[in-house]
């Protein structure tokens, strides 16, 4: 059928990933590594730094990394997604479409048995999705799982999705952090039943968990640690000591200003990844002055983006071109110009618009991203050059996504990555994002909504591309996303650590670390 | 005496009542709650709603307080909103920590603190009693987080000699568990040696300038005797005072110092369940560092009299 199709995009993702996933790590080279053959032993200690008390193994509670990096040892998705974005197979072998990307056939790996010993079985997939639907669902999955209109097993080990509306990028969906197969019927989640390559052994919300290797793992050439910790911890600082002497093995969120410090030290190599995590300023598009397309491109042509990238990020990262994709997305189109700092014409298209004296408040606070308020304090000197007076409301951490964002015209912001490029356009640049309540800066353009929804529906790649490409193009040029930043992942690890190319989904090697890793 | 307990007990009860409605409103006029503290940017309003419902955040905010009144007189702490875990269980892993983490850093800091302190008073004015002034001075003045960060340069990543975080692991020795625990109950212990020993400094001081002391010494008592014998048993209220005030610091007061070690203690789930507004967590927390304070008041009250003989028995109107 159409799997053709899609093994064709999956190797150009490669080539793409090749080229542009890690840009540089020190240490020994990332070549030589990859041969290296896989050894299987240790125990293996990650620090972590977004963890809370409130943490659990119920999938459809997903806040914090370590969250994220617990489910992935301990359970699997349908399809896992691999560094470069490139879609492996998991527990689904194989999938294929029909012509209209309506009615999508999983066949299931068989011979996989959960950890307490029961075999798997469709029924168990559509029992986890299901955990997302309806009105009790706290899940953040839910949007993707709406779009499934009936889910049905046809014989032991196929299972058949009918969508309510085509989508080619439905098996990058089922990756989804949260639409995880656990056992059909599970009501408590704590064990943390699963099919995955660890077992639990000890779980202190907030402070650590404990994992066994599973023994039975169906994966082949995955899960070398003999026992893996996670362990949470807040402070970068003690994170960095901790590595330093010996009480980890890597760490996430590396603090820029420590890179070059760790770098000194010979047993420690710093991963960094180019990610799809970007910053922005976003303005709201129905509300005064931003609802006037000159006065939103003055802001953007208001803001230096490298200085804020050298000063805020360290360098880690590159400047955003007010569109939400980088190049770590396959579909990120090549060649559009950089819009640069231009305070000049940002005068005159203020004057145009008759705002010669522009005053706008930025509300701003730490939750979005650590040195936010540094970038909105260099973003307020940046604009004064082309007359605009940006005041800079600093509001209080808690309660700022609830209270601040998407509520006030002009803020900051962050998002992580998406897994495709349908989910982050339609979830915060289209109408129905608006209904969804993820489009912050509530464009509502028809021409872009109608790409949108005819790109989910196009299995031709170079049709597709170029609908992704003009949607990118047309929110640079008329949106309210002032994106200035891609910020990189940046994770330490120890020299003994050893691991093949990294992902850029999440840190720590998509937050898998810990089944695809080996020590020396 | 026994009266004084008693009754000093009863106002206890009271004070924990009315701290426990004083936390649990000032936790409502926080903006947001654990729906929306927990869904972060991902709250949605359908979302938000669910979770509501789901944990009865929904109902009044009366009937909630009354509902968990009810369950402390059963001696049921409840469940944490936000991981559904009964917070007996949790509080007290952590509650332990703490009071370890307390107890050891008391154990180094307190004798050291009198003994430096009595020193000092020997040796009024010379170079030790200054030297001890500057560097107690210093030591209060500088920020925890700051000798923190000092001692685990030095002692941890240059010489190797204990490990930078403190790490709690199940069924550890008690000799790795003090090893463990070394830097985060030494930078505690260094803030506290400064506020005994000037504490205790002064109050034998005080007492030196009393008539007695100098009818002691013309009589000729030395002067080791004359502090050990006749200043310090006067001085001992105040000591005592400090001792225990600095021990109440100990198990509420140490958020910065188990964030800087990953230590779990008490602090620590007090400031994670205030930002996710997990209520009946801050309740419970509030509840034991509330406790602690009028525990161990009544504790300095009551070893203040016993020291003092003058106080022990209740003047008789004849």
């Amino acid at each position: 059928m159409l799997e053709h199709d899609i093994d064709a995009n999956r190797r150009r993702i490669l080539v793409a990933a090749g080229a542009s996933t890690l840009v540089g790590a020190s240490g020994l080279p990332l070549s030589a590594m990859a041969q290296e053959a896989p050894k299987r032993g240790g125990h293996l200690r990650l620090g972590i730094s977004d963890f809370s008390t409130a943490d659990s193994l119920d999938p459809t509670k997903l806040h914090t990394q370590f969250e994220n990096n617990i489910h992935w040892l301990l359970r699997n998705n349908l399809v896992e997604v691999g560094p470069g974005g490139k879609l492996i197979p998991e527990l689904a072998e194989s999938w294929s479409a029909s012509p209209d990307a309506k009615t999508w056939t999983f066949k299931l790996r068989s011979g996989v048995q959960f950890s307490d010993g029961k075999p798997l079985t469709p029924a168990d997939v559509i029992f986890s999705f299901k955990l997302h639907l309806g009105d009790q669902t706290k899940s953040g999955a839910k949007p993707f799982v709406s779009q499934i209109a009936e889910m049905k097993a046809d014989g032991p080990n196929t299972l058949v999705f009918v969508l309510k509306d085509g989508n080619v990028g439905f098996p990058a969906l089922t990756s989804y952090a949260g639409l995880f197969i656990v056992p059909d019927g599970t009501t408590a989640f704590d064990k943390g039943i699963g099919t995955g390559g660890y077992t639990l052994a000890e779980f202190q919300p907030g402070v650590k968990a404990v994992l066994k290797r599973n023994p039975n793992y169906w994966k082949a050439g995955r899960a070398h640690f003999d026992s893996i910790e996670l362990i949470g911890i807040k402070d970068s600082t003690a994170r960095a000591n901790a590595l330093l002497t010996g009480q980890l093995d890597a760490y996430q969120a590396v603090d820029p200003k420590t890179v070059r410090l760790l770098e000194r030290n010979n047993a420690i190599r710093i991963n960094r990844v180019k990610s799809k995590a970007h910053y922005v300023f976003p303005m709201q598009v129905d509300q005064a002055p931003f609802d006037n397309p000159d006065v939103r491109l003055a802001m953007k042509l208001a803001i230096d983006r490298e200085d804020i990238v050298k000063r805020v990020l360290g360098g880690f990262g590159a400047p955003g071109n007010d569109h939400p994709l980088s190049a770590a997305y396959p579909m990120f189109l090549e060649g559009m110009p950089q819009r640069r700092y231009d305070p000049e014409q940002a005068k005159s298209l203020l004057k145009k618009a008759g705002h010669s004296d522009l005053r706008v408040q930025l509300h701003v606070s730490e939750t979005p991203f650590a040195g936010a308020t540094d970038a909105a304090v260099l973003f307020k000197s940046h604009a004064e050059k082309a007359g605009i007076n940006v005041e800079v409301v600093k509001v209080p951490e808690d309660g700022y996504w609830t209270s601040v964002w998407n509520k006030r015209p002009l803020v900051t912001s962050r998002w992580s990555g998406r897994v495709n490029e349908d989910v982050i356009l339609s979830l915060s640049y289209t109408g129905d994002g608006i209904k969804a309540g993820w489009n912050e800066t509530r464009l509502n353009d028809d021409k872009i909504n109608g790409l949108v929804a005819s790109a989910r529906r196009e299995f031709d790649e170079a049709k597709r591309r170029q609908m992704i490409g003009d949607v990118q193009q047309r929110i640079h040029d008329i949106g309210g996303s002032n994106v200035f930043a891609f910020a990189d992942f940046i994770d330490a690890v120890s020299t003994k650590v050893r691991h093949g190319e990294l992902s850029g989904e999440w840190m720590l090697d998509g937050a898998r670390a810990g089944e695809r890793w080996w020590f020396a | 005496m026994l009266r004084l307990i008693l009754q000093r007990l009863g106002f206890g009860v009271l004070t924990l009542f009315a701290i426990s409605l004083l936390v649990f409103f000032a936790v409502l006029l926080l903006p947001g709650d654990l729906a929306e503290a927990m869904l972060g940017q991902s709250a949605t309003p359908e979302a938000v709603a669910a979770y509501r419902a789901e944990l009865g955040l929904d109902r009044p905010a009366v009937v909630r307080y009354v509902e968990w009144m009810q369950g402390i007189l059963r001696g049921d702490l409840g469940t944490s909103l936000a991981n559904q875990r009964p917070i007996g269980t949790l509080v007290s892993e952590r509650l332990g920590n703490t009071v370890v983490l307390a107890l050891l850093a008391a154990a180094i800091a307190m004798p050291i603190g009198l003994l430096l302190g009595v020193l000092s008073t020997i040796r009024r004015g010379g170079w030790f009693d200054r030297t001890a002034t500057i560097t107690s001075l210093a030591a209060i003045s500088l920020p925890e987080f700051f000798i923190a960060y000092g001692l685990v340069a030095i002692l941890s990543v240059q010489l190797g000699w204990f490990p930078a975080a403190s790490f709690v692991k199940s069924g550890a020795s008690l000799l790795e568990t003090l090893h463990g625990l070394a830097l985060p109950a030494l930078t505690l212990a260094l803030t506290i040696i400064a506020y005994v020993l000037r504490m205790t400094r002064a109050a034998i001081v005080n007492v030196l300038a009393s008539p007695y002391i100098e009818m002691a010494r013309l009589k000729g008592v030395s002067p080791l005797n004359l502090i050990l014998r006749h200043a310090l048993p006067n001085a001992a209220s105040p000591i005592i005072n400090v001792v225990i005030l600095n021990l109440a610091y100990l198990v509420v007061g140490v958020v910065v110092v188990e964030v800087v070690f990953v230590y779990p203690g008490l602090g620590q789930l007090l400031v994670d369940s205030v930002s996710k507004r997990d209520l009946p967590v801050v309740q419970a927390c509030c509840m034991i560092f509330a406790a602690t304070y009028v525990l161990l008041n009544l504790a300095a009250d009551v070893l203040s009299v016993l020291a003092n003989p003058r106080l022990r028995r209740p003047r008789r109107v004849e």
